[in-house]
């Protein structure tokens, strides 16, 4: 469904993504994970339009996407949020859903009722005529979720949207991001939050310093030593083997 | 506000309007009425761009004068009626405004610099007006024929020869008229899409980008619906005055009028450019009116007292006299109730 | 000459370097006005659309120091230039930064207000007409060959090249220089480290307002004074800014230089009115495809 080949992009000489190539194949929720400042948010950046990649190419459903603006590429089915929410703050939370649902729904009246549906879906129901500017960290992700969603995207690239909620929280958007899931719409996310990551994804893409380091299952990719590397520090690998022959013996 | 007491109180309001003169006989009166409904035709102008579209103009005088120069050349000129040259007013003021969106939202001005560049525009345009005598009649400005013949009144969109109604009322309602008609399409733009849109540009331009909305073809839309109105100002004016010239058309006055209004009145709302322009307009009245037994005739006092009142609504009540009021009709009902 | 298609007069060179001379001491005081605006936009990140009501006022300020205590102008500057950074000092503090809740766009509109309510106010309380002072120095100077300078414009010449060199040192070797700087690069790291940023914003403005107020002093043996004079400066003020790089000092002083020269050469090869057009054109060209002027660094 999206095919990202060889992307890169720099900033006045330091390379933030380099030669990343990855693959998100349908009904699958597939995540990046990677390290503080490994370039994940970059990436999706440059796969949403937000920035025009140096060289490389994206596809989408088979059509070609790289350098569209993101306004298109949302018309086409994919939309990202962000890692930090940008809520319409003088707006509703009605009103706010709205505004993603307009892309499919011309009129006002359809629209808004449309923002009600999926404000029950991600569980803001109740909060429909609130003001997004005085909604909590977690009504805000739920929000950023929200809105994405009422755009009827067949991918959404979500990033960290469980950043900073608690152990509940996280529990209930957990579950919310499978049902979207199941209604059929693809999901790639970026991750910190690893029990989120282990009990979501499919499949799993790490990136550090800008360059793909590994791939595969959750469960694999996280015993390869060269992503214990990337997170705990050079030699960390050898250490954390040697404590576990030590606990063995 | 429930829908229907805003339908009332429109309703309401359109009715006070339009019966005013029954009420009123003094012409001071009246032209005090027709000041203020003119001034909330330019604050809705301005309303559109700025108070929906969050894109602050400091130069909206150019769509007023463009859509004046071109009624009044139009005539001058060339000898066309008056009521073929308002749709060229209006389509070619709306031109200049694709023009100037164009460009600066093309280039990605925002904030501090569209003021800039809107204020460089009218600038610019006042300089022209003003050195390209062959064509605009330089600083002298343009006077148009004033028709003496009582049967061509309403074929010459000029009324002080016409019947004693038409000479007393014609132009209250005709601003009013064209009040009525921006207002209700500044009322459609915030029930569609479009203006849906537009709030979402004004209050984060990435994110509504991220949710589909081509910000750039949206701010053009919202420019070009706002020069339109303001030179439907520009229209009336020169229709009323028969006179235009390049400190009327492209002075900073009219650029200040515009943004005072719906600042005052209540940013991105229909109601708030009609509020402002009353509020002020009253407090100027009255103000000149006190002042005159002090210090007789001075210019200024109006406009100091417009400024102050500007930063105290910035200051205490960012969402204008509207805001304010709806606070008020809330706690009233609320008394009501219990 | 034929230029763009348009037909030009033909002028010797002589004529041609004085006008690029006389442009040279019309752009110093352009300069002057400019300086106070690209520092506090480089700090406060907003366009002071009061900057030029401030200097009107500062203006009649020596004016009436001339008229009723026979100060001269030049002298008054003791005088206004410390009075201007109390004044500016208090408007940021008791007001600009009141009303407009940390919001850029509404620093702009309070800033556009309280420019309309000093300029209507110098009108309710001055009259709209001209009033000059008469230094029995106003017409002296050298003769430069090409162009006569009077000792007014050679003074506000130097006066510009000074102020910007003060102005330099005072940032780059002072301590509140150094914090007025932090707060430019960096409003919330300066905070944390424990700079009142409220005081500085404050102090940037006073600043501001007192390189007008020395930017008045030189002007008025040159310039007559009324409430209009303000608005006239601060557009051409704003091109320069926005010229030289908003927040540079020696984008100033050359953008002011250059748009000078451009005025006269516009007047002397498009006529008196059609002449000015030229700083309208820079404004919106450099706007459009180089906002962050000539010296400017690219903010995010």
């Amino acid at each position: 469904m999206l095919d990202v080949r060889a992307m890169s992009k720099s900033f006045g000489g330091l390379k933030a993504v380099s030669e990343a190539s990855l693959t998100v194949s349908e009904g699958n929720i597939v995540s990046l994970i990677g390290p503080n400042g490994a370039g994940k948010t970059t990436l999706f950046a440059l796969i949403s339009g937000f920035l025009k990649p140096d060289s490389g190419a994206v596809t989408f459903n088979d059509a070609g996407i790289t350098g569209q603006r993101p306004h298109q590429i949302c018309h086409q089915g994919l939309v990202r949020t962000f890692q930090v929410v940008q809520p319409f703050a003088g707006l509703t939370v009605r009103e706010n859903i709205a505004v993603g649902a307009h892309t499919r729904i011309a009129g006002r009246a359809a629209a808004l009722a449309a923002a009600g549906e999926i404000a029950q879906l991600v569980g803001m129901g109740t909060q429909l005529d609130q003001s997004a500017g005085a909604l909590t960290i977690a009504g805000r992700k739920r929000l950023e979720l929200a809105r994405a969603l009422a755009t009827g995207p067949r991918l959404l690239l979500l990033d960290e949207v469980m950043a900073g909620l608690n152990a509940t929280e996280i529990a209930d958007l957990v579950t919310v991001v499978r049902k979207i899931r199941d209604s059929g719409v693809t999901i790639f996310l970026i991750e910190h939050v690893m029990q989120a990551v282990m009990s979501l994804s499919d499949y799993t893409y790490v990136l550090n310093h800008g360059a793909m380091i590994a791939e595969g299952q959750p469960s694999q990719v996280t015993k390869d030593p060269n992503v214990i590397e990337a997170y705990l520090g050079h030699g960390a690998a050898k250490r954390l083997l040697e404590m576990e022959a030590g606990a063995d013996a | 506000m429930t829908k229907r007491e805003r339908i009332l109180g429109w309703a309401f309001i359109v009715c006070v309007l339009a019966l005013a003169p029954l009420f009123i006989t003094s012409n001071r009166w009246i032209d005090f009425l027709e000041l203020t409904l003119f001034v909330a035709v330019l604050g809705q102008g301005w309303n559109v761009l700025g108070g929906y579209g969050g894109q602050y103009s400091f130069g909206h005088a150019v769509f007023f004068g463009t859509g004046a120069y071109i009624q009044a050349l139009l005539q001058y000129k060339l000898g066309w009626s008056p009521w073929l040259t308002l749709w060229f007013a209006i389509s070619g003021t709306t031109a200049v405004a694709a023009m100037i969106g164009y460009l600066s939202f093309r280039y990605g001005l925002r904030g501090s610099y569209f003021a800039l560049i809107t204020l460089a525009f009218a600038e610019a345009f006042h300089v022209v007006s003003r050195s390209w005598s062959s064509f605009t009649e330089g600083g002298q400005g343009v006077q148009l024929t004033l028709n003496q013949d009582p049967a061509l009144a309403l074929a010459t969109f000029q009324f002080s020869f016409g019947g004693p109604f038409m000479k007393a009322y014609g132009f209250y309602y005709t601003i009013l008229a064209i009040l009525m008609i921006s207002y209700a399409a500044t009322w459609w733009m915030e029930h569609s899409r479009f203006g849906a849109q537009l709030v979402a540009v004004r209050e984060n331009e990435d994110a509504a980008e991220a949710l589909g909305v081509n910000a750039f073809l949206v701010k053009m839309r919202a420019i070009c619906l706002s020069a339109a109105i303001t030179a439907s100002g520009g229209v009336y004016y020169v229709q009323k005055f028969l006179f235009v010239e390049p400190g009327i058309a492209y002075g900073t006055a009219k650029s200040v009028e515009a943004l005072f209004a719906p600042i005052i009145g209540g940013l991105g709302t229909v109601l708030g450019p009609l509020i402002g322009s009353f509020f002020i307009h009253g407090v100027g009245e009255i103000a000149k009116e006190a002042i005159h037994g002090v210090f007789g005739d001075r210019p200024g006092v109006d406009l100091i007292l417009f400024g102050i009142i500007l930063v105290l609504i910035l200051a205490f009540a960012p969402r204008g006299l509207v805001g304010i009021l709806e606070r008020v009709w809330i706690r009233l009902k609320a008394r009501g109730d219990a | 000459m034929e230029f763009l298609g348009l037909d030009l007069p033909s002028y010797s060179w002589q004529t041609v370097l004085g006008s690029a001379i006389s442009g040279v001491f019309l752009g110093s005081i352009y300069a002057l006005v400019a300086l106070g605006l690209t520092l506090i936009y480089g700090v406060l990140h907003i366009i002071n659309f009061a900057h030029g009501a401030l200097l009107m006022l500062a203006m009649y300020a020596v004016f009436f120091l001339w008229k009723l205590l026979g100060l001269d102008p030049y002298l008054a500057m003791l005088i206004v230039v410390p009075g201007a950074y109390i004044f500016g000092y208090g408007l940021q503090r008791g007001v600009i930064g009141k009303a407009s809740h940390g919001r850029d766009e509404i620093i702009l509109l309070v800033t556009l207000g309280v420019s309309i309510v000093i300029e209507n106010a110098a009108l309710f309380f001055f009259s709209a007409s001209e009033r000059s002072v008469l230094v029995p120095y106003d017409l002296d100077g050298i003769d430069l060959g090409v162009t006569y300078a009077v000792y007014p414009e050679l003074i506000a010449l130097g006066g510009s090249l000074l102020i910007t060199f003060a102005l330099w040192l005072f940032m780059s070797l002072t301590d509140t220089g150094k914090a007025i700087r932090a707060v430019a690069k960096e409003r919330q790291g300066a905070r944390l480290v424990g700079i009142n940023v409220d005081h500085i914003f404050a102090v940037t403005f006073g600043i501001g307002t007192a390189c007008v107020a020395a930017a008045a002093s030189l002007l008025v043996p040159t310039y007559a004074v009324h409430p209009q004079i303000g608005y006239l400066f601060v557009l051409i003020a704003f091109t320069v800014v926005v010229l030289g790089g908003m927040g540079s000092f020696i984008g100033a002083l050359v953008g002011g230089f250059l748009i000078g020269v451009t005025e006269q050469l516009g007047r002397l090869y498009l006529g008196e009115s059609m002449g000015v057009i030229t700083i309208s054109v820079i404004f919106i060209l450099v706007l459009l495809f180089r906002p962050t002027g000539l010296f400017g660094q690219r903010s995010g």
